[in-house]
């Protein structure tokens, strides 16, 4: 299920030094067409369809298009990112049209908590740094105990 | 459409790149969980003067195999305990694998789980009337840490609302480590071993697939975790829908065969995953088994799995057929038993398992259960999803094919192929599964190359890690790397290579481009160079049709294999001629000069191997069955680079934990 840029919508991310789709895109496929100043994806047969460039894309220029090898065509499947949730629109062949919202995330963006202060204290131990920090005891199989 | 003679990509490869040399004391390659992992876990320990760096090859808020996201997290101990979870992976992959790393990684699985949560990720939870909640409303139920349920589907899976899974993991990562430590869009491509010390590693060589630039990074210890191997065999969908693959289509084998090249021990590289998905989206069918009770049928509409003729067949594979919970390989076994009786093709009943579970439903908690289904999809597969979509697929109205996939290779999901790392220091762990260092000491999944480390994918002998083990064991080599680092303050890395050897090698392919694309008006044909696109599909021929592919039902021969060496050769000796005229196809070059490598390690020892220990993922013709006298060991390769030789080998198995 390839992506695809809508020629009209794409503005190449202008003013930044790298579009949205070429930052995130994990197999290096999205790239930009510095002449036309849009962006294109350059080997659509090496699209794993994972939407991460759909779903950061600031102009919802990105959209895919079903294999041609086997997804009749005439569907789509969009999300909307948001700081929470997820809100998916899919459009069947038919017509029929469905929404779904989930949760993504429970901390705002930003707040993971990386623990900088945590160091650990006995580098010998096979306790990870916050099992050290909860008073966690290592494990030994109960079978051979 | 390019023009004749001019690279199609964005960004040209020129013949001399800029050359950025680094030195660290610790290296990490690899961006997914398992590195994430590493990068939390790592400065915890580290001084503020121990320097560490990561490269990815992509960029780390979407890279891996959970870049897409996950409706699940498939370990998850819990209420149970790791004694079990190992008896659960020894059974489910036919009773060879390493105990003491399954345990180990068993006894830190659920610190990572809780990280997970804190930091934002939505956790389903399990109401006291029996009610499920999604990660969102299930909060003011507590977290799994201070001791909520979790909805559990099998006995080890946990639900969550996973779509940005990887970006929280990454978030916290990168702020542990630091942004001016991580080099994104950063290839490694080999490793190099040093220059005084004997089996030891010292640094590595990539480049940037943004600007023309090669990174020779010395280095005291490294991590390298870089996923399995895809797309090494023909996938069943072989145009627009080979990026379709079940497992990452970037992962190229790269942890393999970069560790394998510096003679690091290899440990069951004949163990693949076939997984049986929702067929050509390749959606998860886990939840529709687990959660919604789902059958699959044969082409008569009859529940195989249950019939007399599965039970005796599951019967020839004993004790591993009987378990309560049959192998994985084996649920794959019956499903090929189907479809070569004429019995095809096979179906999740979607229909009837909805219907059942509607019965004691109000409307309200019906919707609720459509929404479920259709999540599965969209957290991780969207594809999938899609493919509903195109074809009319209400889920509760048409049935839905399964199918075996390709073979993939990983050593953190229902597979165990990967490096033979050393387990834990401890009283109970047998002393051929420890590694000793230089210095004598052991360091926990430190490899047979001193200083080199994995996790994840890498390490073998140990599958079913899934998202939450990988960053466990991501965590769990950190330490023993700062200890590593700590026990060789002295030791200071040199490179036997030249920096402009190492530019020869990295960028030869973009120099043979560069010399021979004038001579013909096409440049994708020319007689003095290969091309990776075709390459790759010269790999995935030659596997298809003699490595066990699903051109011949998974089945190979000795002969097959013999065949299939000689290809392999010749391709190798191709690769010297591998061409690139931009950055981005010179990454291909190296990737598929890496799933060459791997695939030849896979092969190698299925040929070495004579039984047939996984049947549903592989058969060898000429030695069908389980032979547990003779072959109830590991196999394990080491490749002599110098002597271009392998070493093909078993290990004893121990068995730790008591049936």
């Amino acid at each position: 299920m390839p992506s695809f840029v809508i020629a009209e919508k794409c503005d190449g991310c202008k003013g930044g030094d790298k579009t949205a789709c070429m930052y995130i895109c994990p197999n290096d496929l999205m790239v930009l067409d510095p002449n036309a100043m849009k962006a294109y994806n350059q080997e659509p047969d090496q699209c794993w369809e994972c939407f991460s460039c759909v779903k950061i894309c600031p102009t919802q220029a990105i959209e895919v298009r079903g294999y041609s090898d086997f997804v009749p065509l005439g569907s789509s499947v969009m999300p909307m990112l948001g700081t929470e949730d997820v809100m998916w629109t899919c459009k069947f062949r038919n017509g029929l049209i469905k929404r779904f919202k989930f949760p993504i995330r429970t901390t705002p963006e930003g707040a993971a908590n990386a623990y900088p202060d945590l160091k650990g204290k006995d580098l010998d131990s096979e306790l990870l740094s916050t099992e050290e920090a909860d008073g966690t005891t290592l494990k030994t199989p109960i079978a051979i105990a | 459409m390019a023009l004749p003679n001019k690279p199609l990509g964005e960004l040209k490869a020129v013949r001399d790149p800029e050359v950025e040399e680094r030195e660290v004391d610790i290296l990490i390659v690899g961006g997914g969980m398992a590195a994430s992992g590493t990068a939390f876990e790592i400065k915890k320990w580290a001084g503020d003067d121990v320097k560490i760096l990561l490269c990815d090859k992509a960029a780390m808020e979407r890279s891996g195999a959970v870049a897409q996201g996950l409706s699940a997290i498939n370990t998850y101990i819990g209420e149970n305990t790791a004694d079990d979870y190992v008896r659960m992976v020894r059974n489910d992959l036919m009773g060879i694998v390493r105990e003491d790393l399954i345990f180990d990684l068993g006894s830190h699985i659920d610190d990572s789980v809780h990280l997970f949560e804190e930091w934002g990720l939505p956790i389903w939870k399990k109401t006291d009337d029996n009610k499920n909640l999604d990660g969102k409303k299930g909060q003011k139920l507590g977290t799994l840490k201070g001791g909520a349920k979790p909805v559990r589907t099998g006995k080890w899976q946990i639900m969550i609302n996973g779509e940005s899974y990887k970006r929280i993991v990454a978030e916290a990562a990168k702020l542990a480590l630091g942004e001016d430590n991580i080099l994104e869009r950063v290839f490694i491509v080999e490793l190099l071993l040093d220059a005084n010390k004997e089996n030891q590693v010292a640094g590595a060589v990539g480049f940037s697939v943004r600007e023309n630039k090669i990174y020779i990074i010395k280095c005291k210890t490294m991590m390298v975790a870089c996923g399995g191997a895809v797309n090494i065999y023909q996938p069943r969908s072989v145009g627009e829908g080979k990026g379709r693959a079940w497992y990452p289509v970037w992962n190229a084998g790269s942890t393999y065969t970069m560790c394998m090249k510096v003679g690091a021990e290899l440990t069951m590289m004949e163990n693949r995953f076939t997984p049986a998905r929702f067929k050509d989206g390749y959606g998860p069918v886990g939840a529709w088994f687990l959660l919604f009770k789902a059958k699959a049928l044969n082409g008569l509409g009859e529940n195989y799995a249950a019939s007399d003729a599965a039970k005796a067949e599951l019967a020839k594979y004993a004790p591993y057929g009987t378990a309560a919970v049959t192998p994985t390989c084996l649920r794959n076994h019956l499903m090929l038993f189907e479809m070569k009786a004429g019995r095809g093709p096979i179906e999740m009943d979607t229909v009837s398992a909805l219907a059942e579970l509607g019965k004691t439903m109000n409307k309200k908690e019906l919707k609720h259960l459509e929404s479920e289904a259709w999540e599965d999809f969209l957290d991780m597969t969207c594809g999938q999803a899609n493919l509903w979509c195109a074809t009319n697929t209400e889920p509760e109205k048409k049935n839905s094919e399964i199918m075996p996939t390709e073979p993939y290779l990983l050593g953190s999901h229902s597979g165990c192929c990967g490096l033979w790392a050393s387990g834990p220091d401890f009283d109970w762990v047998p002393d051929s599964y420890k590694i000793k260092a230089d210095n004598g000491k052991i360091y926990n999944r430190m490899l047979t190359v001193n200083g080199l480390f994995t996790a994840g994918d890498g390490v073998g002998g140990s599958g079913h890690k899934f998202s939450s083990g990988s960053h466990a064991e991501g965590r769990i080599a950190a330490k023993s790397m700062v200890r590593y680092v700590r026990d060789h303050a002295d030791f200071t890395p040199a490179l036997s290579q030249t920096k402009e050897e190492l530019v020869d090698m990295v960028y030869k392919p973009v120099r043979l481009y560069l010399d021979n694309c004038e001579y013909t008006t096409a440049e994708d044909i020319n007689p003095e160079y290969i091309k990776p696109a075709g390459m790759a599909l010269r790999l995935m021929k030659a596997t298809h049709e003699y490595g066990a592919g699903t051109a011949t039902y998974y089945q190979t021969s000795s002969r097959s294999l013999e065949v299939v060496m000689d290809l392999l050769a010749t391709m190798r000796e191709d690769c010297e001629k591998l061409a690139a005229g931009d950055v981005h196809e010179l990454m291909r070059c190296w990737e598929i000069e890496h799933r060459i490598w791997t695939v030849e390690a896979h092969l190698r020892h299925i040929q070495y191997r004579k039984e047939t220990r996984y049947p549903g993922f592989y058969y060898q013709a000429d030695y069908p069955g389980q032979d547990d006298e003779n072959w109830f060991a590991f196999v394990n390769s080491k490749y002599d680079t110098k002597a271009g030789a392998w070493d093909v080998f078993k290990r004893d198995y121990i068995k730790i934990i008591p049936d």
